[in-house]
């Protein structure tokens, strides 16, 4: 009887260990699959948010998103035409952006800028600073830099960048208590 | 705390974040706190109103002692213990 009991309590001992093992963590992941201004802003407040809230903070660039992290000053080349065009054709950087809405040529844009600064809140640029300082972890999907053809060397410095696939999103998504897809 | 106590209350460090809006004030307490030792007060100057509820939701996460706020014309002064 009493070997059955110490049996019993060994199985539960695993069990509550696997649980333990895969309960998630205080950390956030967030795709950032849209290249909109206000769309990339609002997830750029809620990583720097987190972060300031002492969670883990994983975001992940992926198709329209990644034109976000090129940097305006630097280029890349060996471009063949299509990348060029890409490269042409999408933002280049943070600055570049368009509001998904009432863009009105980049009237709409300017405007939002304008008020944003009025209002004291702080700029798309001021935020990927902050999200620098406060550690918060950048992923750029590889398959996605491949895509537009865009270059390593023509992407913004930024301390915590990593190039990566769907896989390490989901493994970091599976250890997270909140995931978005903004 | 009432706002007698809060007003008696004698912060360690005061945060102006004013003019700024939403994470402003945050992103502004955030990095004002490690300037603290755990035990001292802080005060943070806010001219958005939301961060009057933001505030306390970020000291219970952080393990902080949310006091309360005073209202003066607009201007929220919120006091919390490391």
């Amino acid at each position: 009887m009493s070997l059955e009991i110490e049996q019993q309590v060994k199985l539960l001992e695993e069990q509550i260990k696997s649980l333990q093992s895969r309960q998630a963590n205080d950390q956030i992941s967030i795709i950032v699959f849209s290249g909109d201004l206000d769309k990339v802003l609002a997830s750029m407040i809620i990583a720097t948010g987190a972060a300031a809230m002492d969670m883990n903070v994983k975001m992940f660039f992926t198709f329209w998103g990644t034109a976000t992290l090129r940097d305006k000053a630097k280029s890349a080349k060996g471009k063949d035409f299509m990348s060029k065009m890409f490269g042409f054709m999408l933002p280049k950087g943070s600055t570049k952006l368009k509001l998904s809405k009432m863009n009105m040529c980049g009237m709409g844009t300017s405007m939002l800028k304008d008020l944003m600064k009025k209002k004291g809140t702080p700029s798309l640029e001021e935020l990927i600073a902050t999200a620098a300082e406060l550690g918060v972890e950048i992923n750029i999907c590889e398959m996605s830099m491949n895509l537009m053809g865009f270059k390593r060397e023509e992407m913004m410095n930024y301390p915590k960048l990593t190039y990566c696939g769907v896989a390490s999103y989901l493994a970091d998504a599976d250890e997270s208590r909140i995931q978005l897809f903004i | 705390m009432n706002t007698d106590e809060l007003k008696s209350l004698k912060s360690d460090k005061v945060v102006d974040a004013r003019g700024t809006a939403c994470p402003g004030p945050l992103l502004a307490a955030k990095k004002a706190i490690g300037d603290i030792q755990s035990g001292q007060v802080m005060e943070i100057l806010s001219s958005d109103e939301g961060t009057k509820n933001d505030i306390p939701k970020w000291c219970k996460k952080m393990n902080y002692e949310y006091y309360g706020s005073i209202d003066e014309d607009g201007i929220y002064r919120l006091f919390l213990k490391k």
